[in-house]
Formats: C-alpha cells, sequence, structure tokens
C-alpha cells in the first residue's frame, strides 16, 4: 500500500480535464513543516458546506503531508493520547445535559503544556466533527455516535447509554488524534485545551448566515446539474462504498438478532436449574446429583449472560460504527463530485466566454453603436478589453477551482486507502476478539460440565454401580 | 403364573381369586424370579413400516407397524446366526398388551409405553405422528418397553407377553379370552376407595405423593428444556446467516476477502451443528419421558392399594354393623338407629319366632363376614408384600437409570461445548487473517 500516494502526483492521467502546465502563479508560499496544513482566508468554495479556510495548497507539498500517513503508527510513535471518561450531570434552569472529561496527555510542541484537561458535552463533539468536514469536504471523519436512540426507548440519562456514548466518543477522538491531517487542526486542538468560555467565544467565529446560504445555494445547483465526467476510480469508490454500506448493515443487524436471541435462551435457561433444585428435594439418592447438575446448569446461565454482554459491548458498538462510517463514505464522494460539478460549470462558462470573445459580432454592435455615435473599432475595442477582464477572471476562478479538485481528489484517494486499512484493523481484531470470547465460554462450560462427571465418578467408584463406557 | 402346570393363565383378579389360586400364584412366582425371558431370548423392535387399511368402522385409515425380532440366546453363541423369528405389531396392541399387565399385575410397576402423542415438543420437532423422527423415537421407546417387561422378574414369564412375541395371529382374541377387562377396576371405584379410605398403609401413601411430585416436576422440566431447545435452535441458526453476509462481502474485499470467505464457512458449519445437538438431546428428553409416565405407573399401584385397603375396611366396617345388630337383637335393646325398630315401635314387636329367623340370618352373615374380612385381610397383606417389594425394585431402577441420564446428559453439554470450541477456535484463525 505505500507509495500508491505518489502517484497522485499533478500529473497523473486520471482527471478528464486538461491541468495547465504552468500553476507555479497559483502556489502559495507555503511552509515545510509537513506536519502543518497551510489555510489562506479565502471561503469559496462550491461544495455546500461554507468555510473558514480554503485548501489552496499545491498537490506537490499534499504528497509530502499524505507521505507521513504511510508510516506505520506504532505505539512509540503516537505522541498524543485522549481519554474520554467521567460522565457527569449538569442541571440549569432551562436543561440538564452530561460532560464528559477530555484528557490530553501529549509531547506536542505545538501544545502549550503536556497535559490537559477540560469537560465537554455532545454538543462540542457535533461542533468539532462539523469544523473539521467543513475544512476537509472530502476527508472521511470517524461518526460520532448518534444523537438519541429511539430504538428500545432508551434514556438520554440511562446508564447504559451514557457508558455506551463515552465509548463510541472516546473512540472518536482517538481517530482524530491519530489522523494525519487532523490531529494537526487547530479548532482540534483548541478542544482539547480551551477552557469552557474561550471554547464558546471560538465557536462563534466562522462565516455568517449568509454567506453560508450563498455556498449552500451555488452547491444545491452544481449537485442538480451532476458531475459528467468523474473519473473511473471514483465511481469504483461508489460502488464499493454502496456495497460495503449494506453488507455492514446486514451484519449489524444478524448480530443484534443474536444477541436477541441469547437473550431469550438465557432466560429460559434461567428456570431450568432451579427445576432441578425442586426435584432434588423429592429425591433420595438423586438428591445429590440433581442438586449438582442444578449448581452446573446456573453456572452456564452466567457464562451465557457474560457472553451476551460481551457481545452487546464490544461488537455490536464496532459494527455500529462502521455503519455509520458507511455513510460518511457516501457523503464524502457526493461533495467531491460536487467540487468536480463545480469546476465542470465553471470550465464550460470560460469556454463560453472565450468564444463570445472570438465570435464575428461585429454586426450588431456596429449597428447599435453607430445609432449612440461612437466609432466601430472603439466599439470592437471597448468590447475585446470588457471580455478579457472577464476571461481573466474565470480563468483565475477556474484555476482555484481545479486545484481545489485537484486537492480533493488526492486527499480523498489517501485517506481512503487509510480508512480501508484502519476498518480493516478494526473489524478483524473486533471478529477476532468475539471468537475468542466465544472459545473461552465453551471452554468455561465444558469445565462446568467435566467437574460434574468427575463428582460422579468419584461418587461411583465408591459405590461401585456406574459403568462410564 | 403360566407355567404353573395349568392351561389356563393364572390371572390374579382383584376379587375373586380363591386362596389356594393365589398361594398358587405366589408360588410360581418364586419359581420364576430370577429366570427371566430376556436371559433366554433377545428382543428387538427392528423397524417401522406404513400400511393402509379397513378400520373398525370401515374407513381407510393409514397407521404405522413395528417390526418385532425375537431370537434365542443360545443361538449366537453357537456360532449359528439363524433368521430371527418376526412378527408385525400396531401401537394399539402394545397397549392392549400393557392394559392386560396392569390388569393382570396390580400389584406391579408395569413399565409404561412411549407417548401416544408428541408432547413437549418445540418448533423444529413435529407433532404429527407419521413423522419419520417421531416414528424413529417410537420404534426406540417400544423396544424399550418390551425389554423391560421381559427383564422383569415377574412380568417376562406372562404367557400372554410370551404369545406377544411370538404369535402374529389370534393373539388379540387369547388376550381377550381371558376376560380381564372385565376385572377392571373401575374409575370411580378406585376414585371413591382414595376418598374414603381410613389407613392406608403410610408408606404407600408416601409413594403416591412422591409419584404426584415427580410427575410434577418431569413435566415442567421438560416444558423448559423444550423452550430451550428451541432458542438455542434460533441462537445457532442465526450464525448462519453471518455465513452468507460474510461469503457476499469477501466479494468486495481485496486482502479481507479469503479471511472473510472461510470465517463464513465455519459460521456455516456452527449453524448447522445444533441438529445434531438437539437430537441427542431429545434421546434425553425420552429418558425423562420415560419416568414421567413411571410415576404415573407408580401411583397406580397405590392407588390399587388404597381400593384393596378400603374393601377391607368396608367388609370390616359390615361385620361390625352385623356383630352390633345381633346384639341388639339379642339383648332387646335397639342402640342404633335402623328402621326395624322404628316399625317396631311402631307396629309392636315381632314374635319370637321372627326374632330366631332373624338371629340364624344374622349368624350366617356374621360367619361368612368374617371369613370375607379374613380374606381381604390377606388379600391386602398380600398386596402390600409383594408391592412393595416391587416398588422397591422399583426405586433402585429409577435411581440408576436417571442418574446415568444425568451423566449421559453431561457428556452431550461437554460435546457441544467442544465442537463449539474448535468451530470458534477455526473462526478466529480465519478472522486473524482478515
Amino acid at each position: 500500500m505505500s507509495g500508491s500516494v505518489v502517484d497522485n502526483t499533478v500529473s497523473s492521467g486520471n482527471s478528464s480535464v486538461a491541468i495547465p502546465t504552468d500553476i507555479s502563479g497559483q502556489i502559495l508560499d507555503i511552509d515545510e513543516d509537513d506536519d502543518l496544513e497551510v489555510f489562506s482566508k479565502d471561503t469559496t468554495l462550491s461544495d455546500g458546506s461554507s468555510l473558514n479556510a480554503s485548501m489552496q495548497t499545491s498537490s506537490a507539498s499534499m504528497i509530502n503531508q499524505y507521505k507521513f500517513e504511510e508510516e506505520e503508527e506504532d505505539a512509540d510513535t503516537k505522541d498524543i493520547f485522549v481519554t474520554v471518561d467521567n460522565p457527569e450531570s449538569h442541571v440549569t434552569a432551562i436543561e440538564t445535559y452530561i460532560t464528559y472529561r477530555v484528557e490530553t496527555k501529549t509531547t506536542r510542541s505545538e501544545f502549550d503544556s503536556s497535559e490537559f484537561e477540560v469537560r465537554r458535552r455532545y454538543q462540542d463533539f457535533l461542533w468539532l466533527k462539523g469544523r473539521l468536514e467543513e475544512a476537509h469536504p472530502t476527508l472521511i471523519v470517524h461518526p460520532l455516535p448518534e444523537k438519541f436512540v429511539m430504538k428500545g426507548m432508551v434514556e438520554r440519562f440511562n446508564e447504559d447509554f451514557i457508558e455506551t456514548r463515552r465509548s463510541a466518543l472516546h473512540k472518536f477522538l482517538n481517530k482524530i488524534a491519530e489522523h494525519p491531517i487532523f490531529s494537526s487542526s487547530e479548532d482540534f486542538k483548541i478542544f482539547l485545551t480551551a477552557g469552557s468560555g474561550e471554547l464558546t467565544s471560538h465557536k462563534k467565529q466562522g462565516p455568517g448566515f449568509l454567506s453560508r446560504m450563498g455556498e449552500t445555494v451555488k452547491a444545491v445547483a452544481a449537485a442538480v446539474r451532476g458531475v459528467r465526467g468523474r473519473p473511473q476510480e471514483f465511481t469504483d469508490m461508489q460502488e464499493y462504498a454502496e456495497a460495503f454500506s449494506q453488507k455492514i448493515s446486514s451484519i449489524d443487524k444478524v448480530t443484534q438478532r443474536i444477541v436477541r436471541e441469547q437473550k431469550e435462551y438465557l432466560e429460559e435457561l434461567k428456570e431450568c436449574g432451579p427445576t432441578y433444585a425442586l426435584w432434588s428435594q423429592s429425591e433420595e439418592e438423586l438428591a445429590e446429583p440433581l442438586k449438582n447438575v442444578a449448581g452446573c446448569v446456573d453456572k452456564c446461565c452466567k457464562e451465557t449472560e457474560e457472553q451476551v454482554k460481551h457481545l452487546n459491548d464490544h461488537l455490536i458498538p464496532v459494527l455500529h460504527e462502521y455503519v455509520l462510517c458507511a455513510d460518511t463514505l457516501k457523503a464524502v464522494l457526493r461533495r467531491r463530485d460536487n467540487i468536480q460539478a463545480d469546476f465542470e460549470v465553471k470550465t464550460e462558462a470560460l469556454a463560453t466566454k472565450k468564444a463570445d470573445r472570438d465570435a464575428d459580432s461585429k454586426v450588431l454592435s456596429l449597428a447599435w453603436d453607430s445609432l449612440v455615435g461612437r466609432s466601430p473599432e472603439e466599439v470592437k475595442q471597448q468590447k475585446q478589453q470588457k471580455l478579457k477582464g472577464e476571461i481573466k477572471e474565470m480563468r483565475d476562478e477556474l484555476d482555484k477551482v481545479e486545484d481545489r479538485l485537484e486537492w480533493a481528489n488526492n486527499a480523498l484517494k489517501s485517506d481512503w486507502t487509510r480508512w480501508q486499512k484502519g476498518m480493516r484493523t478494526d473489524l478483524r481484531s473486533a471478529f477476532n476478539d468475539t471468537a475468542e470470547r466465544n472459545v473461552s465460554y465453551y471452554e468455561k462450560c465444558l469445565a462446568v460440565w467435566e467437574s460434574f462427571l468427575q463428582s460422579q465418578r468419584t461418587d461411583a467408584e465408591g459405590n461401585g454401580n456406574v459403568d462410564f463406557s | 403364573m403360566a407355567d404353573s402346570g395349568s392351561e389356563d393363565i393364572a390371572v390374579i383378579g382383584n376379587t375373586d381369586l380363591t386362596p389356594s389360586e393365589s398361594e398358587n400364584n405366589v408360588k410360581n412366582a418364586m419359581v420364576e424370579k430370577g429366570t427371566s425371558l430376556l436371559k433366554k431370548m433377545e428382543i428387538s423392535v427392528a423397524e417401522a413400516e406404513k400400511r393402509t387399511g379397513k378400520n373398525a368402522v370401515n374407513m381407510q385409515e393409514t397407521y404405522t407397524v413395528y417390526l418385532i425380532e425375537t431370537r434365542p440366546v443360545d443361538a449366537a453363541s453357537e456360532g449359528t446366526n439363524p433368521v430371527p423369528d418376526s412378527l408385525w405389531r400396531r401401537y394399539s396392541e402394545f397397549e392392549l398388551l400393557r392394559n392386560y399387565l396392569l390388569v393382570t399385575y396390580p400389584f406391579l410397576v408395569v413399565p409404561p409405553l412411549p407417548e401416544k402423542r408428541a408432547e413437549f415438543v418445540w418448533h423444529k420437532l413435529s407433532a404429527d405422528n407419521m413423522d419419520p423422527d417421531f416414528v424413529e423415537r417410537r420404534r426406540v421407546g417400544l423396544e424399550n418397553f418390551l425389554l423391560r417387561v421381559a427383564s422383569h422378574p415377574d412380568l417376562s414369564s406372562d404367557k400372554i407377553f410370551y404369545s406377544f412375541l411370538t404369535e402374529e395371529n389370534g393373539w388379540k382374541e387369547t388376550v381377550f379370552e381371558t376376560g380381564f377387562q372385565a376385572k377392571a377396576d373401575s374409575r370411580l371405584k378406585a376414585l371413591n376407595a382414595t376418598f374414603r379410605v381410613k389407613n392406608p398403609d403410610k408408606r404407600f401413601a408416601e409413594m403416591k405423593h412422591y409419584g404426584d411430585e415427580l410427575q410434577s416436576v418431569i413435566s415442567q422440566l421438560l416444558r423448559v428444556r423444550a423452550r430451550a431447545a428451541d432458542r438455542l435452535y434460533g441462537v445457532y441458526k442465526v450464525h448462519g446467516n453471518y455465513g452468507r453476509v460474510f461469503s457476499e462481502w469477501s466479494a468486495i474485499e481485496k486482502e479481507m476477502g479469503d479471511g472473510l470467505q472461510s470465517a463464513g464457512h465455519h459460521m456455516d458449519a456452527y449453524a448447522a451443528s445444533v441438529d445434531d445437538i438437539l437430537e441427542e438431546e431429545e434421546h434425553y428428553a425420552d429418558q425423562l419421558k420415560e419416568y414421567l409416565f413411571y410415576a404415573d405407573a407408580l401411583r397406580a399401584v397405590c392407588r390399587k392399594h388404597e381400593l384393596t385397603q378400603y374393601e377391607l375396611e368396608m367388609a370390616a366396617q359390615d361385620l361390625t354393623s352385623k356383630k352390633q345388630q345381633r346384639e341388639e337383637l339379642a339383648t332387646g335393646t335397639i342402640r342404633t338407629f335402623s328402621l326395624k325398630g322404628v316399625t317396631s315401635k311402631l307396629f309392636g314387636q315381632e314374635t319370637p319366632e321372627q326374632r330366631e329367623a332373624k338371629l340364624k340370618m344374622l349368624e350366617t352373615q356374621i360367619e361368612e363376614g368374617e371369613e370375607l374380612v379374613k380374606e381381604r385381610n390377606a388379600e391386602c397383606e398380600e398386596f402390600v408384600k409383594s408391592a412393595w417389594v416391587d416398588i422397591e425394585r422399583f426405586k433402585e431402577q429409577k435411581d440408576h437409570d436417571l442418574r446415568e441420564a444425568l451423566i449421559s446428559y453431561a457428556i452431550m453439554q461437554i460435546s457441544m461445548c467442544k465442537k463449539g470450541i474448535q468451530v470458534w477456535n477455526n473462526a478466529k484463525e480465519c478472522f486473524s487473517k482478515m
């Protein structure tokens, strides 16, 4: 997998749009520090999300950034550790809500200190996610736990719900921290370190409502038009995202069904032990083996209960996360398409303008202008000047969008690979753990019944009347 | 019993057995003990077949017949292997045999038949009597019944039982000719005795209570077990869905594909393994069911005791009242209320001749009554003695068999766990290769 990013250079012929060889005029001066992203304050992005910053970086610098992520992230190279724990309930006049303690330990130089502890509520996490998505529309942000669980009528302040949510939030922050781009985000840093007042005021910054609306309108227009020349690799990704979404949802459903059936099995099994115990009360010789069996069944019940709990606490949340991830994949592909659509629209507009410039429109303008008393030459000159100006503007705009598209495509491709690797690791380990847990479950039950047999053997040998063949 | 030398079947009815006949039977019983039929003969219910025919109301019906094979024990040891004798019997004939044994040996705990209709089923098991699994389990149950009877010290020497195994034609008529049906106690009579008996043997009362408890607890256990089996089936089978989805998923993945695909196969294997597991558990359930029905047979013996005891008490009571009447008549005092007393008061005393006649009659009745009480007392004692012997034998058998059943249940659970360990270890390996 390493080295594939290097292929995504500017000169790769994937995009169907000719990329101008001379882009030197468009490259900003970039910091050569690979860790940091470079932001400018230009807000012209027509992908439907309003921004605070755009990503006008050259593809070249981007290649360097992504090369970084190909190195295996060992625990040794990990330089930031984030934990989410200690949920607490807060009651105000208007509402009741839960906050979580977010603790950060880091050796990174951009952090003022090496340890931070703040309290954050779910809204804050939502804000962070939104910011990251705005800044990087084609990067894959790990999903947050859902706002409110309707099925099963889980109460917002139910213990299990809070614990599930806490665990998912912890995973979310860790995924962000592991991501080469996201973890250097300013918003992320503020999220981890700012006091609540500082965070609130930081949150207030951002494009106003109107400019956001403007961007949304443009985005809708682009989306409606649709993308024309989507490169095959992105179509492939789209198909994969669809298929993956289906499969992972199925697995999620199957697993939930298994948990349900196990719970119902457990309910029935719970009555077995007491029935054997009841029977033992009517018996003399049989009392001891019956009581023993009752004990064995009860022990197996306990083991079954724990096994179900493990499934619920470990496998199900992971599957659920990846169901949400599948939706993220689809959204990211959509946004990329929108950027490309925007580029295509602008390209067409420029071509039209150029055609205008080259077209022979002397007849009409001459007629008009002779009316207003201007010489044909003057008029022609004026027209040409005007068009030239417009074309330059559009040209500049188009170049920006082209860069944006190039950047978006490469970002997506790299992050896609990165995501797949992460998905493979997460799901492999989740299934592995489940299988291991199941083995352990059966081993424990086996031991229970073998000890019963053992006890009957020693009894029988004492009485000399049971044949074990 | 059968080989007592007389050509008649020694039928031990309840009320009309003379003391000498009864003595004869006991003697024969002692001779026959220890030489149970099973020592001489191999018995098996080898096959089952469907037949169609016309029934009593001349309608077409389909029924199942079972092949009973018998072969002398020595034959195999001699090296020759003769073809076994065999005949076909249907379930209703087994029922007839058992009813005969119940009536003929009311002091014995008669082995039960496998259930007539499938009960305690869980969803995968069919409640249909024609279902091949049910027929197979019934075949095993019928064989078990025959083996139980053939190994019983008393029952095995019964002639009707022997001809059940060896004479295909005319057996039914032979059974009916014994007239056993007439000897059967009416339910009403038995129920009446249960309510009114004053002094039943304490041990029998306890045994009856035990029979009630046993029946109740085994029923409950079978019910719970059936429901649990149903659920367990669901758990295993849902894992089969993993197999399908993993396979589909593996098609869109590059590196993960192989691991997923093979893990999926193991999930399929896991789902399929439940069928064998639950089939074995059915066998365990059948063992419990046998003792569920045995509980009923045990209670029947206790009820029979209550009946004999009650009849003794009735005879004794009758004797006492007759003696009292005699006393009154002799002394002229009327202590007990009687119609005689009232009418004599109203219409005047009877003549001395009339009184003489009455006294004579009473004396005869009292003599007969005393004989009856002696008889019934002997019957009762005899019944208690032989019944208790068989009950003790039954207790030992039950303790042994049920302990074996529990052990085999544990062995089944162990086997199930081992299979689970194997499958999930395999799956784990596949997952780690994802």
